[in-house]
């Protein structure tokens, strides 16, 4: 059932550039890792899509890199706030992998956190590749994360004969899914509903559009 | 007064449930063969809306009579089919397909997408043609970005339309905050949303003055507030577009809305909203009873104020 819910702001911490928004989760299902809500931007007229990064008890927590209008607005809430969300939605990442790996770029870190707990102990070895120092301190979120900076990307680093989680720019996963035939790749688009209906997010992938809110944002690499 | 979504702006298949609070479920525009659309990025926002540019992506009519209209059939809610084309004899070919599908209640031909000419003989011939093809209600989709849409709004009736759908969106741009290059990869695309409410209004307005045809009024539409302003205007029925968006269950919320919006006017249903705006008494706050003077002058000052 969609239904757009109201949820608290409990807290906002910067990490890096970045800011972590803390929900009250209140009974809204946190979902599998990739998925993504729809968050109401203050005084914006579209929702913003965005992975769930953390689920504690209680809360989801988003990473938020503000970029643009709605991302500034959500970054500039604050505690006891309240706004519209909708999900979980779309399909997030396969679980059932033997030796996964997370791979990812920039503000594409933003599922890690959760995606980790939920693969279990030990947790999976990350690979992060970030602009800056500051930016890489968003990977302190993620653990056994080993970090890359400019100019050193994430594909040379990449260890072979793992099962490969991404998520980030689309240059880095078009690089890793060259390497990594089977890898689990999430995408991002501009999204205006997140449920199917503007066919705002669609996607060409192998000379086929896919929207990223149902068929995605986690797709196979082949 | 019915409540739709407009076209393109619902997924039956991805939100049934949201569909189903609909008092019909209007489809994305179908087109003989299947298109892809256009490339990304295909949305934009603005600070007075938002912009698409999806490009009529639609499987193409074999697949939807199929594949799709079964599925939508099942929902339970009356079916429109948007109808789109890029020459008269695309009209034709869908409509005459659909015709013989009783599930299909109504045609809605979208006359007004930004790759179609706009000019009024066009949607008169049209209309006329795909007339002579279907028994099945019809209602024309006009654009408001001509110079005078009461005369596309006639030739539409004079062609034997049965209604009209108004008002399509706007061509806009919007460019990147650094770059200055167009938002959208295909440059321009249609503004929706609140920008577009003051033009679907004076649209509505002016053809209810213009036509006997009903009209299906829609342009950001996302509250009770904005559906009635719409029906007083002249619209018949309404359709809910961007709203849906930011929040799939508008159509509940609307309707609850508007319904506290009429009875604090005192209307005692939708249909008696209908037209208000031409009322030459105007509005009162106390329908029913007799014109009283002073709160007229009175609601019409607050009207201007």
């Amino acid at each position: 059932m969609l239904r757009r819910e109201r949820r608290s702001v409990l807290g906002v911490e910067a990490v890096g550039p970045y800011t972590l928004l803390r929900v009250a989760r209140g009974g809204l299902d946190p979902g599998t890792p990739g998925q993504f809500f729809m968050l109401e931007a203050p005084g914006r007229l579209l929702p913003r899509p965005m992975s769930v990064c953390l689920a504690p008890p209680g809360e989801l927590g988003f990473l938020i890199d503000p970029v643009g209008s709605g991302t500034r607005a959500l970054c500039g809430l604050g505690a006891g706030d309240r706004l519209g969300i909708l999900g979980p939605l779309g399909n997030g990442f396969r679980l059932d992998v033997e030796r996964p790996v997370l791979v990812g770029g920039g503000i594409g870190v933003a599922p890690f956190p959760y995606l980790s707990e939920r693969l279990g102990a030990p947790a999976p070895a990350a690979v992060l590749g970030f602009r800056s120092a500051w930016h890489a301190e968003a990977a302190e979120l993620v653990p056994n994360a080993e970090v890359v900076l400019e100019p050193t990307y994430v594909t040379d680093v990449m260890p072979a004969g793992h099962d490969v989680l991404a998520c980030g720019p689309a240059p880095m996963l078009e690089a890793v899914r060259r390497l990594a035939a089977r890898a689990q790749l999430a995408w991002e688009a501009p999204m205006a509903c997140g449920y199917g209906a503007c066919y705002g997010c669609a996607v060409e992938i192998d000379g086929e559009l896919k929207r990223l809110c149902v068929e995605g944002p986690v797709l196979a690499a082949a | 007064m019915r409540l739709l979504n407009a076209s393109g702006c619902l997924d039956a298949l991805t939100a049934p449930e949201a569909v189903r609070e609909l008092d019909a479920y209007v489809t994305k525009t179908v087109t003989p063969l299947a298109r892809g659309g256009n490339s990304p990025v295909r949305i934009a926002e603005t600070e007075v809306g938002m912009l698409n540019a999806i490009g009529l992506a639609n499987p193409g009519i074999e697949a939807f009579v199929e594949e799709h209209l079964p599925r939508l059939a099942r929902l339970g809610v009356p079916i429109w089919v948007s109808v789109g084309g890029f020459t008269v004899d695309d009209y034709v070919r869908v409509s005459e397909r659909l015709d013989g599908f009783p599930e299909v209640s109504t045609l809605e031909l979208n006359l007004s997408c930004p790759n179609v000419d706009e000019v009024p003989e066009n949607v008169g011939e049209v209309v006329a043609a795909v007339r002579a093809v279907t028994a099945k209600p019809l209602y024309a989709k006009l654009s408001p970005a001509v110079a005078d849409v009461t005369q596309t709004a006639r030739a539409a009736e004079a062609a034997g339309a049965d209604g009209l759908s108004l008002v399509n969106t706007i061509r806009g741009l919007a460019l990147h905050e650094r770059t200055l290059r167009p938002l959208l990869a295909r440059g321009a695309g249609g503004l929706s949303g609140p920008a577009l409410r003051p033009i679907a209004l004076a649209a509505v307005h002016t053809c209810r003055r213009a036509t006997e045809l009903p009209i299906v009024g829609m342009g950001g539409v996302a509250t009770g507030r904005h559906a009635l302003e719409l029906l007083a205007a002249g619209a018949t029925d309404l359709a809910i577009g961007t709203a849906f968006f930011s929040d799939p269950g508008s159509t509940t919320r609307i309707r609850c809305e508007l319904a506290a919006e009429l009875a604090t006017l005192g209307f005692a249903n939708p249909d008696n909203a209908v037209g208000a705006t031409h009322e030459p008494e105007g509005p009162t706050l106390d329908r029913g009873s007799s014109v009283d003077g002073e709160k007229y002058l009175h609601t019409t000052a607050n009207m201007e104020g």
